[in-house]
């Protein structure tokens, strides 16, 4: 080899967060307004591979859906990579969302106060996962106000659960709420340096 | 349990890209593990097909395989499958995530915390 000298370039390590919520709680949006570029689509094609995947005749017989995922990134320095991914809105994908939580950091729930009742689903799965995450109330234009000590009764959020208000097209409040997850996160999970076995 | 089903023949494009395969060669490959270049840019004589070359060429600087294939309008099964191939024959290097079992080290948090009080 030729290129010795720039052959072994260090990777940053890519971290990620969920951004979850029911559909229109504004994932997406706040995705794309902490991001350093416009959200990202990526798809993820699930076909029945029960079919010989070398017998192009059987294509069209396979059962196949396509689950789109919106993220952004965030470089963070030279050794790390965030990356946020809105998680597809369908229960239906649950096994879609086993793979994006494997190693994420934690989850950012968006809570539409119209339809509160939408983000149970993923409350539930955090919880049950053990994943960490907050619960951001994302105030749209008109929705019904209410006091946080009653979002958190109706959620049945335990008060260890740090829940906030946020304006998702906002940058600066997105960022707020990444930085509530992160150091939640930091609180249930990090050891401090020099003590991990 | 009602599945939604169609013919459409974005699905077979994928396919015919990785010619029938489903699973890499090597490495399983997260949609965020970040693959990267090593070496010259791939020539003739590595046989590879089109789709090969713009993944070389995205990799020119550290990319993910879920951004690879949202600049390739191609899903990320497909992206893995030919990063796979890359891999294989040491155009790119790649680094995996972090297992959920590293999440306890403080010096990750306090650098994504730096990193978003610094946006």
């Amino acid at each position: 080899m030729v290129f010795g000298r720039s052959d072994r370039r260090r990777l940053p390590t890519a971290i990620k967060i969920l951004i979850a919520g029911g559909f229109g709680a504004g994932k997406t949006t706040m995705v794309g307004s902490v991001s350093e570029t416009r959200p990202l689509r990526t798809e993820e094609t699930l076909t029945d591979r029960s079919t010989g995947v070398d017998d192009i005749s059987g294509v069209e017989a396979k059962r196949t859906t396509t689950v789109a995922m919106d993220f952004g990134r965030i470089t963070m320095g030279d050794d790390y990579m965030l990356y946020l991914f809105g998680t597809p809105g369908q229960e239906r994908f649950w096994f879609v969302w086993d793979e994006l939580a494997l190693g994420a950091l934690g989850a950012v729930i968006l809570a539409d106060t119209r339809r509160l009742a939408d983000c149970f689903p993923s409350v539930d799965y955090f919880e049950r996962r053990g994943t960490p995450f907050v619960v951001a109330v994302n105030c749209f234009e008109g929705s019904p106000v209410y006091e946080l000590d009653e979002v958190r009764l109706a959620l049945g959020l335990d008060p260890s659960i740090p829940l906030v208000l946020c304006d998702a097209r906002k940058r600066d409040s997105s960022r707020e709420v990444l930085i509530q997850l992160v150091e939640h996160a930091m609180k249930l999970r990090a050891q401090p340096v020099g003590t991990t076995s | 349990m009602t599945h939604e089903e169609w013919v459409d023949p974005e699905i077979v494009r994928p396919y015919v890209v990785t010619r029938g395969r489903t699973e890499p060669v090597r490495g399983s490959f997260d949609l965020i593990s970040l693959a990267v270049a090593v070496g010259g840019p791939p020539g003739p004589e590595a046989g590879l097909d089109p789709e090969h070359l713009s993944i070389a060429r995205l990799c020119r600087e550290p990319i993910s395989v879920a951004e690879i294939a949202a600049r390739l309008d191609l899903p990320a099964g497909t992206i893995r499958v030919l990063l796979g191939d890359l891999f294989d024959q040491g155009f790119v290097t790649v680094q995996d995530p972090q297992p959920e079992v590293d999440m306890q080290d403080e010096k990750m948090y306090r650098a994504v915390l730096d990193g978003l009080r610094s946006l």
